[in-house]
């Protein structure tokens, strides 16, 4: 039996918050056709993975089971389901706008957070090693890249960036944000 | 000759270099000079900064578009994920003035401004679309009779709205490229499914991630090809990392050669094996090294 979703759960303001994001209120033309689902790869493997429940979620503004759900994460961003959508509902759009909410409420993979410090730190989210300048010297390439691994001044650019957006607090150390 | 800046991006400088050499030389030989991006970051990686914050998502990656536009020079990229985020951004920056307001206002305080003036390509499409097959066709000096395993990746064709490189699910354009080199394409189960690795699943889920991309590597291997041609350094990382992981967590051997476009290139242009780097892969099959060297002869050393 499913469980019964209650009226007084539903966050309209969380709604109009997703809605923020253009096209995203699309979700509302959604007939069911499940053309998303039955084609998505990842539905297939993990069946808990459901974008079309979780954008009807979003539209009836079931905000923290929705922001909750382990498997907000489990979207690869293959846009089959956009392409299929006979009503052009912007899926992964709309899936990546209740992502920024979940992390604006501190829901983060602690992988993703450090991704994410990495490219604070150098710049790269797979940044260069000993092992790959290596590899690079044997193909015949100058052992560092001309990204920003070699200007000093660009990497600079960059963390000032990441400062003025707000972006080194928001992935911040959970520690040393308590 | 034509002339582009080229946008390394994060995996091919740093884990798959031969990408990078193999990219550089190929289209030297097809009259296309890339010239470095200098000071150039990562792109960045749409599934974790698109999610997370889209005004950090959409500077950094105006930021590096902006360095190409100093240059007064369209952007080449050989990895589906850099071109997703790159193009996405650029789009989205010429189109919605609130946002490129919003966007500039952030770049000039590190001395940049996005004006709207260049393009971003990838070197799959844009060698379909601006080089032609029989340009390449006439480059090949030693075709690769190879039976291949073609991952178009999602990035490249998807969203089809920003792409414009027609069909998504039934696509051919790059089939062609790689039949230009003397292989043969060889339609497997699920061709233009995903690799599992985007949208930061390989890094928030490993173990489904690597699931998915094991429902591929079985289909190719049901076809019997002899490796996979890849465009995109992130997939070419999940089929040759994701293969060393799954022996490890479900003790499943592929052992599929996984090649990038660019190499597959250099093969049949005669290009010395060890600039192309292909041996630089965690996986390398021997079977699939004697029969490189039967093809190409002489030409490995």
């Amino acid at each position: 039996m499913s469980d019964i979703i209650k009226t007084s759960d539903f966050d309209m303001e969380f709604r109009d918050e997703v809605f923020k994001e253009p096209d995203a209120d699309k979700i509302t033309l959604c007939f069911n056709c499940t053309g998303c689902t039955s084609g998505c790869p990842m539905a297939e493997l993990e069946p808990e993975y459901n974008i079309r429940k979780f954008l009807r979620m979003a539209n009836l503004g079931m905000k923290d089971a929705l922001l909750n759900s382990p498997y907000l994460w489990y979207c690869t961003t293959c846009y089959k389901c956009q392409e299929r959508c006979p009503q052009g509902v912007k899926n992964v759009d709309t899936l990546l706008k209740i992502r920024t909410i979940a992390i604006q409420n501190g829901i983060m993979h602690d992988n993703h957070r450090k991704v994410s410090q990495l490219v604070i730190k150098l710049g790269h989210a797979v940044p260069i090693n000993d092992e790959a300048k290596e590899k690079r010297k044997d193909v015949g390439l100058d052992d560092t890249p001309p990204t920003v691994h070699k200007f000093e001044d660009a990497l600079g650019e960059v963390q000032k960036l990441l400062k003025i957006t707000g972006f080194d607090k928001l992935v911040v150390d959970k520690e040393e944000t308590s | 000759m034509s002339k582009l800046s080229f946008f390394l991006g994060c995996i091919a400088p740093n884990r798959y270099p031969g990408i990078e050499a193999a990219t550089i030389k190929t289209l030297e030989k097809l009259g296309i000079e890339l010239v470095d991006l200098k000071g150039a970051s990562c792109c960045p990686a749409p599934g974790v900064f698109r999610s997370f914050d889209k005004i950090t998502w959409l500077s950094l990656a105006s930021r590096n578009v902006t360095l190409s536009e100093e240059m007064g020079l369209d952007i080449l990229t050989v990895c589906n994920g850099c071109f997703g985020s790159l193009v996405d951004a650029n789009n989205i920056m010429k189109e919605d003035p609130k946002l490129k307001e919003e966007v500039n206002k952030i770049l000039k305080e590190i001395g940049h401004e996005f004006k709207g003036t260049i393009e971003v390509r990838h070197i799959i499409e844009y060698l379909s679309q601006e080089v032609g097959v029989e340009k390449i066709k006439a480059a090949v000096t030693i075709p690769m009779d190879l039976n291949i395993a073609l991952h178009y990746g999602c990035h490249l064709v998807k969203p089809s709205k920003e792409r414009h490189l027609g069909s998504t699910e039934n696509p051919r354009f790059f089939d062609e490229l790689v039949e230009a080199t003397g292989a043969t394409s060889v339609d497997y189960e699920d061709k233009m499914a995903c690799c599992g690795a985007g949208g930061g699943a390989r890094t928030a889920v490993l173990d489904t991630s690597l699931q998915m991309v094991m429902n591929k590597l079985e289909h190719m291997k049901a076809a019997g090809v002899d490796c996979i041609i890849d465009a995109c350094p992130f997939c070419h990382l999940q089929f040759d990392v994701g293969q060393t992981e799954i022996k490890k967590k479900f003790n499943k051997v592929y052992d599929i050669p996984v090649v990038h476009y660019s190499q597959l290139l250099g093969l049949a242009m005669g290009l010395p094996l060890s600039e192309l780097g292909i041996n630089q892969n965690l996986i390398v099959n021997e079977e699939f090294n004697k029969k490189i060297e039967r093809i190409r002869g002489g030409a490995n050393e």
